[in-house]
């Protein structure tokens, strides 16, 4: 991303990640979900989990997946440079599963998510929760819990730095298609209806 | 015979992985690096990845091997390609088609990858010069020359349980001369910045001029070669070079270089005892030695998938990229 500037800091994000934790407990409740297993996606989304996970006292260890090896474009692009293992704590077999991610643009890493979820078992049920989503989509996944609706103009791009502190730039996409390109920086289709802020 | 500018596309990409010769420290850490995210596949429920879903990787083994070729096919497997296994000695080879007939048929069966080992050496380096741009060739082992997933792998396994090569000394016992094992991982070693590395064997198994063109230190005695050492590597003895009297015996062998549990004493007492395998027990290492805690000799099989997995990767996804380049596809990022 070029031209960033910091469009929400460390004091909103802390702000934001309060109230979706609030709404994250309401529906653990609302569901009657007991021992859930929260998983961040590399890299943003464990940044974003690891706050969610200490606010929600969650008993489980934090896993973490790295979806690089699920990606779609692999065949058209080869592969991202900076793989790590991904970790879960314990089996996910009849679990009900949180998973977390920062910027939701297309919705492929969350259906590679998915994928690599199910390599390791059948879980009960999968959460999703995302810091922020933008215009973009082009797979039907809506998050069950979200911070921020962003709509951006032609060319900007959304990018959460951290983890500490954390923070959310904003700004003009850099060109480029390569396997390196950060997720959130495709040009977006055009702009949709949906508000910039929910709260 | 061409190294490391053969190996790779116009940006520094893996294209065929022939020989550790010529490739630079940060790429020989990246293949170490991708392998390490390929170990955890084995923990999934489903071993599985789709990297290389689609794709067709052809073993042309010319030499047999069991071991390799099993780990390359199971890489292949893991990434989701299609594999085929060419017994070449029962093959259209022997029946007098030349080699570079067969590999033509092979590409017109649309295959993505050649595996290859063979008792040449340079064999690899042929057939990646003479395979179609869209083809990557990996190398399996060819003659005394380069055998270079097993050198990484080796690389990986001292990794695991080392960490910085700077400030490791490693040993390397037995047949250097004849051994192409052991030139990729010297080859590896010092292209990695390893503190010091030696070679131990009699006069006749070790290269004339051996430090000078190896970089390395030469022993002749095995006590006092793998004192201190951090890992010793023991070499497989080929049992055709008691033949060519190389050697008097393979008991005598085994008195002189053989792996004891008292000779190990010597060693670092934290030392790592290493081989490429298949071991001949009692005339290389005693099976005391090769059964015991500092082994992790079965740790380097599990390990040879993982780097095999990251090279064929490596080289697919270079190809995709030249597609790319060449407008066969578009590069839509991912998000």
């Amino acid at each position: 991303m070029i031209n960033s500037e910091i469009w929400k800091d460390s004091a909103e994000i802390d702000g934001i990640i309060g109230r979706m934790a609030d709404e994250l407990r309401s529906l653990i409740a609302e569901r009657a979900i007991q021992a859930p297993l929260m998983i961040g996606i590399h890299t943003g989304g464990v940044w974003v989990a690891d706050r969610l996970h200490e606010v929600l006292e969650l008993t489980e260890p934090l896993g973490h997946l790295d979806i690089s090896f699920y990606r779609d474009d692999f065949t058209r692009i080869g592969m991202h440079p900076q793989v790590r293992p991904s970790y879960l704590p314990v089996g996910i077999d009849d679990r009900h599963l949180i998973l977390v991610d920062d910027v939701l643009q297309s919705g492929r890493t969350i259906r590679a998510a998915l994928n690599v979820l199910f390599d390791y078992g059948r879980p009960a049920s999968v959460i999703l929760v995302t810091l922020s989503e933008r215009d973009g989509r082009e797979l039907p996944i809506e998050p069950n819990v979200v911070g921020l609706h962003a709509k951006l103009e032609p060319g900007e791009q959304i990018k959460l730095s951290g983890p500490h502190p954390l923070v959310l730039l904003r700004g003009q996409s850099a060109k480029t298609s390569s396997a390196k390109t950060d997720k959130t920086s495709a040009a977006p289709p055009a702009a949709s209806a949906k508000d910039e802020a929910r709260r | 015979m061409k190294t490391g500018h053969q190996q790779l596309d116009g940006q520094g990409n893996l294209k065929h992985f022939l020989t550790i010769e010529g490739l630079s420290r940060a790429l020989l850490v990246e293949i170490l690096d991708r392998a390490e995210g390929f170990l955890g596949v084995t923990q999934q429920a489903v071993k599985k990845v789709p990297l290389c879903r689609g794709k067709v990787v052809a073993n042309l083994f010319f030499e047999t091997s069991t071991r390799t070729r099993t780990t390359f096919e199971l890489a292949a497997k893991r990434l989701s390609a299609d594999v085929l296994n060419l017994n070449i000695s029962t093959s259209a080879t022997a029946k007098g088609e030349t080699l570079l007939d067969t590999l033509r048929n092979l590409e017109a069966m649309q295959v993505d990858m050649f595996v290859v080992r063979h008792a040449s050496s340079g064999a690899a380096h042929f057939i990646a010069a003479h395979a179609a741009p869209h083809v990557s060739v990996i190398n399996a082992g060819d003659g005394r020359y380069s055998h270079p997933t097993q050198g990484m792998l080796d690389m990986f396994t001292i990794r695991r349980h080392k960490g910085d090569f700077a400030k490791l000394r490693v040993a390397i016992v037995g047949d250097i001369l004849h051994s192409r094992v052991a030139r990729s991982q010297i080859l590896a070693l010092n292209t990695l910045g390893a503190a010091e590395v030696r070679v131990i064997g009699p006069r006749t198994l070790i290269p004339a001029f051996a430090e000078e063109a190896l970089g390395v230190r030469v022993f002749h005695e095995l006590r006092e070669g793998i004192r201190d050492v951090d890992v010793i590597i023991m070499l497989r003895l080929q049992r055709e070079r008691m033949t060519n009297a190389l050697l008097p015996s393979e008991h005598e062998y085994f008195q002189l270089y053989g792996l004891t549990e008292e000779r190990l004493g010597v060693a670092h007492p934290e030392a790592i005892v290493m081989h490429p395998g298949p071991i001949n027990r009692g005339v290389e290492i005693e099976s005391q030695v090769a059964d015991g805690p500092r082994s992790v000799i079965l740790e380097q099989v599990t390990n040879g998938i993982a780097i095999r997995m990251a090279v064929m990767s490596m080289c697919i996804g270079t190809q995709n990229i030249a597609m790319q380049a060449d407008g066969k596809t578009d590069g839509e990022p991912n998000g």
